[in-house]
């Protein structure tokens, strides 16, 4: 059955080579059975190949399979080769599970859009990279993935080409991503020259051999490492490109912009750890950047107005809780913490697609209200998805993976009181601003009649996502409820070298009752401002302190207007200034000093006959001068 | 009876007819005054033909004359035509009328 590892990406690259050589031809039908079949079968590989790594584990826990070499030069000769093991596994099950269900609800979604095939194309190519970039067992096929979900992001966020704004988002995208892809190149150019490989194991054993702990190469690789993690993942300072790639579908937000595109670099800094642990101050910042953007996204969050930039907001600050835990050394709870994210996440954006269908494609919130009776499945739904991800103690999913890393957070020996507060407050926000979108979407009165009702394509997916929301979580229940960490336990093989926590059961109890009392007091906070006396929200909103905070807040902290004025600007300026350089007289005065020749011999044209045949004397006078008097 | 004239003397003076006749076709502005002129330039190169033969003792000299004067007389039919749609196009004589490809 491990033989058949090469066929979880392959199916999706097949289905992708279909649908872009023959969409046209296909019926609508066609299409979706061969889009979501091709996701839906490598869904059920993974399940059955997990089943037999789970009962019967290969040694040393991992499982390779090499395709064909890819390239040699120079006595390096990377391969095609994939690796299975138990943190692969867990996203490969991520990618290809939720991928399957996201396609589901995209048959129905996108039925009335007239670029369907090329719609599941796109979709195919990007769950076909996104598992090249898991199961990748060198980091230059890695990188081969990382490269092709940024191009699947970019064709998807603009997949309405139309609208050039919306082409504006997916070149902003792939620009902002570009910028951290460079870091990453050079990271790879480095540790490839460094420790003369870059398959993944031997890249690890090398490194903790040759480089001791702190040494200014591990600190300057994980750091490159790190660029492109924060660029994919959109954490700070590149986070700026996910809000605005809302402008493409919402199955796409589900797939790419929240359950996987955007965990890549949390994926990628779990799958190097090794080289992070000997950086300690390169980890250090993993956390703090964690931490600021999980605080900076939750401030943002609170004051948009687009239901789906809300979403977008919710999902930089959730990666800032992954980043947060492989920052003080929990990459087991960073890795469950993804999964919960994606289940819930993904099942907000897809609830939230079911909300714009059936508001006429309306976005903004204040404008919808009283769906909860109208579209009752939908609310349910999104009532899950909200109260996993406000982490509602005990019943969801979301509640053990935050509280995992809060806890982690505060007694890891990499962790610090402050992180801890960070992701306190944060939590706090996340609970408010998501059940502000969940009161101000679903509760009121209506203003918008229902222009599109769900059917079982779009129901079903939502139904499964809601599920996995709430018993997703009890893989890995901690000491404090049961001590059944199966989670960490089946992740102990990859990240073997991590020192298991100290800290006492009562310690973490008092934690846990604190990180549920704020995320439910933000609950309520957001019920008394935005169901029970809204006006005071409005009258607090005024005061001009407050205003100006909510454009503060509104604009993502301004960084869109500070990267123009630090970037675009000067850049625009200098191509400008560039346009008439010194390099380019040289071409003009050749074309100037033409004209001015031919302005003097202009007067050799007289059109006069005899002008002419005095021209023809005078010739044949020098030339017999020239015969007689010279030769 | 021929008298002994240097073959110098006869080309030069068919050199200083050819010139006369440049400078005709130079300084006249009335093309038929041109054509005349270029006829004289035809006549003086036939007399340079002429000479060398004499000085060669070959016919080949008076044969090249004879075609000369036969193509002269065929240029000056077409050229007669062609002065005369000149005529009819600009209604003048003047040479420098046909100015239109200035520049």
């Amino acid at each position: 059955m491990n033989e058949l590892l090469s066929f979880i990406p392959a199916l999706p690259f097949a289905g992708f080579l279909v649908l872009a050589l023959a969409g046209r031809r296909l019926s609508k039908v066609a299409i979706a059975v061969i889009g979501t079949g091709s996701v839906g079968l490598s869904a059920v590989l993974t399940v059955l190949i997990g089943i037999q790594f789970i009962a019967a584990p290969p040694q040393s826990h991992a499982f390779t399979q090499t395709l064909w070499t890819w390239m040699q030069f120079d006595g390096y000769a990377p391969a095609i080769s994939f690796s299975l093991d138990p943190l692969s596994l867990v996203m490969i099950f991520v990618v290809t599970f939720v991928g399957f269900l996201i396609h589901l609800y995209s048959a129905e979604h996108m039925l009335d859009e007239e670029g369907y095939s090329r719609f599941f194309a796109y979709m195919n190519l990007f769950v076909g990279s996104m598992l090249t970039l898991v199961l990748a067992d060198n980091l230059l096929l890695l990188y081969l993935g990382w490269e092709g979900v940024g191009l699947c992001s970019y064709l998807l966020i603009g997949f309405w080409y139309k609208d050039p704004a919306n082409g504006s988002a997916a070149r902003k995208a792939f620009i902002v991503t570009r910028i951290g892809d460079t870091a990453m190149a050079l990271g790879l150019f480095l540790l490839f020259t460094n420790l003369g490989t870059l398959n993944i194991q031997e890249l690890m054993q090398n490194a903790s051999k040759q480089w001791p702990v702190g040494s200014p190469m591990a600190v300057l690789a994980s750091a490159l490492l790190l660029g492109g993690a924060v660029g994919k993942s959109a954490q700070l300072p590149l986070q700026t490109w996910l809000p605005d790639a809302m402008a493409g579908p919402s199955p796409v937000s589900a797939l790419i912009h929240a359950a996987t595109m955007v965990t890549a670099g949390v994926y990628l800094i779990a799958r190097t750890h090794v080289l992070f642990a000997l950086a300690p101050p390169v980890q250090f910042v993993v956390a703090a950047i964690g931490a600021a953007t999980l605080l900076l996204a939750g401030f943002s969050a609170l004051a948009q107005k687009d239901i789906k930039r809300v979403l977008a907001y919710s999902t930089i600050s959730q990666i800032g809780y992954m980043f947060l835990a492989l920052g003080v050394g929990a990459w087991s709870a960073a890795m469950f913490h993804f999964m919960t994210h994606a289940y819930f996440k993904a099942l907000l954006f897809l609830a939230a697609g079911v909300v714009i269908l059936a508001q006429h494609h309306e976005h903004d919130m204040f404008k919808m209200g009283g769906l909860k009776d109208k579209l009752p499945v939908t609310f349910w739904t999104f009532l899950i998805g909200a109260a996993s991800l406000s982490a509602l103690p005990l019943v969801t999913a979301g509640f053990y993976s935050k509280d995992l890393i809060l806890w982690q957070a505060w007694s890891s020996p990499m962790g610090s009181k402050v992180l801890w507060a960070a992701g306190l407050v944060g939590a706090m926000l996340t609970s408010l601003y998501t059940f502000r979108m969940v009161f101000v979407t679903f509760f009121g009165t209506a203003k918008i009649d229902i222009s599109w009702r769900p059917g079982v394509r779009t129901i079903v997916p939502l139904l499964i996502l809601a599920l996995l929301s709430i018993i997703g979580g009890f893989v890995e229940l901690p000491k404090t409820l049961g001590n059944i960490p199966l989670f960490t336990d089946f992740m102990r093989p990859v990240f073997s070298d991590t020192a298991s926590t100290p800290g006492t059961e009562g310690g973490e109890l008092t934690l846990q009752i604190i990180a549920s009392i704020v995320s439910l007091a933000g609950i309520l906070l957001a019920w008394l401002f935005f169901l029970r006396r809204p006006q005071d929200a409005d009258k607090l909103a005024q005061a001009p302190a407050a205003a100006s905070l909510q454009r503060f807040w509104f604009s993502g902290w301004g960084f869109d207007r500070l990267y123009d004025t630090l970037f675009v600007r000067p850049y625009l300026w200098a191509a400008r200034a560039n346009k008439d350089d010194f390099i380019d007289s040289g071409y003009t005065e050749i074309a100037k000093f033409n004209r001015a020749v031919h302005q003097v011999l202009r007067f050799t044209q007289t059109g006069s006959i005899r002008w002419y045949a005095m021209g023809i004397t005078l010739g044949a006078v020098v030339f017999l001068g020239i015969i007689v008097f010279l030769h | 009876m021929i008298a002994n004239v240097p073959m110098e003397h006869g080309l030069i003076l068919a050199a200083i007819l050819f010139v006369l006749g440049l400078s005709g076709v130079l300084v006249r502005r009335n093309i038929v005054f041109m054509l005349m002129s270029i006829e004289v330039m035809l006549n003086a190169v036939g007399l340079a033909f002429v000479v060398a033969g004499a000085r060669w003792g070959q016919v080949d000299g008076q044969i090249m004359f004879i075609f000369i004067l036969t193509m002269a007389a065929a240029e000056v039919s077409v050229g007669l035509a062609l002065v005369i749609q000149f005529h009819h196009s600009f209604k003048t004589l003047n040479a420098d009328a046909a100015s239109t490809m200035k520049g």
